[in-house]
């Protein structure tokens, strides 16, 4: 059952030290403000599962909370590469972290197993590739059938999965639209789960019937934060800022202004100040 | 009235990429220079042409070039936006995208592609962001456009990494991987439309755009390259092709505030 909490209790039940975590969006509904209160909380040793892991990561990278990076795309989209997971990566700053690389197809077929309770994903991929010479866990399996050689990786099954949506009824339903990613798989994937939404509604009734719902049986906490998507977007409520993924790209070349925006940013503000960030977009 | 006679070598690599492009493809759209060349050809010959975003968006038709692969007017402008789970699994995996067009940080004479590191992967020279979709693209499109401008750094004898695997050491080595697609077919540069050998598989200019010379094309290539038999001169922009192109970029560096979209 879905409970409706603060961030700050919501991050503190679901996210432990050591955890294995997912905050999923692609390119849309990133859970930046969800990201940030774990950054606040200053969680440690975490593994982070991510498509794209883009500038919320960084931010958790560089604020050295993460000891392992899974993912399959590691670019601030649009604008050129994550500094700080290249800093971490390159020069152990501020810790040295394991990275794990797949393709996009692979790891979307990983969450899809996770959700599916399978231990292992199965799909026709990697074929020539360099990735599966570089990571042990791409292999294959031959299909009993047909005798075709496919690629097998491990189905993701995070501890947590963090995802913002466009909002929640009074019973605890989600409702994720526009360009949904992988949202649903990985909270049905998790173990646990936290949707951070722009809105509480009364009920769904007069919704489409298809539209993709997480049953408030499928969440474990549920918080109320507009423009916690910031500066992604939350389809239907405000734009991208492209401004400030610009923006990042200079304050994420330098390790003193990395840390001073952190801190101004981050540290001494709380999930309400994303409200005004989005105001105007 | 657009100026015709001054087009740059860029513009020419757009509107070439786009020319290779039909009203009954559908294509697969990568970022960077490939997003701009796919909307030129819906916005001209190609008005029916389905164009998909790896973020789950199929027949999309954005007014403005997206920043991002994910960018809102992509949903909204789409027939229907699916997850990507289905996106990588029913429609690239299921074999129902006919092109798929990519860009490349390195790239060698059989179309292999490196996006993932500059020097070891363990202990890279430069970590770049990685592979996305490509890998599965290159060997799930029916055939890859691949488009960049030239230049030594990029067009080189051998890759770094194998991102995404084009015809390998060339011949059928796509085949003994039990590769059953076409792979590139086609690189369009800023100065050239190069084409895979039916045998060798190598890259072979078959068209320089107008004002190029072969030296200009192999001082800016880092393999030996090899010219067509009969090499022909790419037909310049006509008007339509040039205003088309710089009409949708004009619109885009206004919608992204000075940027100039993917």
């Amino acid at each position: 059952m879905a409970k409706f909490q603060s961030l700050k209790e919501a991050v503190a039940e679901n996210l432990r030290d050591g955890d294995v975590v997912a905050f999923e969006g692609f390119t849309h509904l990133i859970p930046h403000a969800a990201a940030h209160e774990a950054i606040r909380q200053g969680r440690k040793d975490l593994t982070l599962i991510r498509m794209t892991p883009d500038i919320v990561y960084d931010q958790m990278i560089g604020m050295g909370l993460a000891k392992k990076v899974i993912f399959s795309y590691a670019g601030n989209p649009g604008v050129g590469l994550l500094r700080r997971m290249r800093d971490a990566i390159e020069n152990s700053w501020p810790r040295g972290i394991e990275t794990e690389e797949h393709s996009h197809a692979s790891m979307a077929n990983a969450y899809e197993a996770g959700a599916a309770g399978l231990p292992c994903a199965v799909f026709r991929g990697y074929r020539g590739a360099g990735l599966k010479e570089v990571n042990p866990n791409i292999r294959s399996v031959t299909c009993p059938f047909t005798g075709e050689e496919l690629a097998a990786v491990p189905a993701h099954r995070p501890d947590v999965a963090f995802v913002h949506a466009q909002k929640a009824n009074r019973r605890g339903d989600v409702l994720v639209e526009g360009i949904i990613g992988v949202q649903k798989e990985a909270v049905l994937a998790a173990k646990r789960s936290v949707v951070t939404v722009e809105e509480i509604v009364e009920d769904f009734d007069d919704l489409h019937p298809n539209l993709c719902i997480l049953p408030h049986w499928t969440v474990t906490s549920i918080v109320h934060v507009p423009g916690g998507a910031h500066p992604s977007y939350t389809h239907g409520y405000y734009d991208r800022d492209n401004a400030a993924y610009l923006e990042w790209d200079k304050i994420s070349a330098d390790r003193d202004l990395f840390s001073a925006w952190i801190k101004e940013n981050v540290l001494e503000v709380g999930p309400e100040a994303f409200a005004g960030r989005v105001k105007g977009l | 009235m657009t100026n015709l006679s001054d087009f740059t070598p860029n513009e020419m690599m757009t509107i070439a990429a786009a020319r290779a492009l039909s009203n009954d493809d559908v294509c697969f759209v990568g970022i960077g220079a490939p997003s701009a060349a796919c909307n030129v050809a819906r916005l001209t010959h190609a008005p029916d042409i389905t164009l998909i975003y790896e973020s789950g968006t199929i027949g999309t038709a954005p007014n403005v070039l997206p920043l991002s692969i994910g960018d809102g007017e992509l949903c909204e402008t789409a027939v229907t936006t699916v997850s990507v789970p289905e996106m990588f699994r029913y429609w690239l995996q299921g074999g129902r995208i006919s092109i798929g067009f990519l860009g490349a940080a390195q790239l060698d004479r059989f179309g292999n592609i490196n996006t993932t590191v500059i020097g070891d992967y363990h202990k890279p020279k430069v970590r770049l962001p990685g592979g996305g979709g490509a890998p599965e693209i290159a060997s799930s499109c029916k055939q890859v456009f691949i488009t960049m401008k030239q230049a030594t750094r990029g067009m080189v004898e051998k890759i770094d990494f194998y991102t995404s695997f084009g015809h390998g050491e060339g011949g059928n080595h796509r085949e003994r991987l039990g590769i059953k697609t076409k792979g590139p077919t086609l690189l369009i540069t800023d100065l050239a439309i190069w084409k895979p050998d039916p045998e060798t598989k190598e890259f072979t200019v078959v068209s320089m755009h107008r004002g190029v010379t072969r030296d200009k094309v192999q001082e800016t290539c880092g393999w030996k390259a090899r010219f067509s038999d009969r090499l022909e001169e790419t037909p310049p922009p006509s008007e339509l092709e040039l205003t088309t192109l710089r009409e949708l970029q004009a619109r885009t560096e206004k919608a992204h505030g000075g940027k100039k979209g993917n």
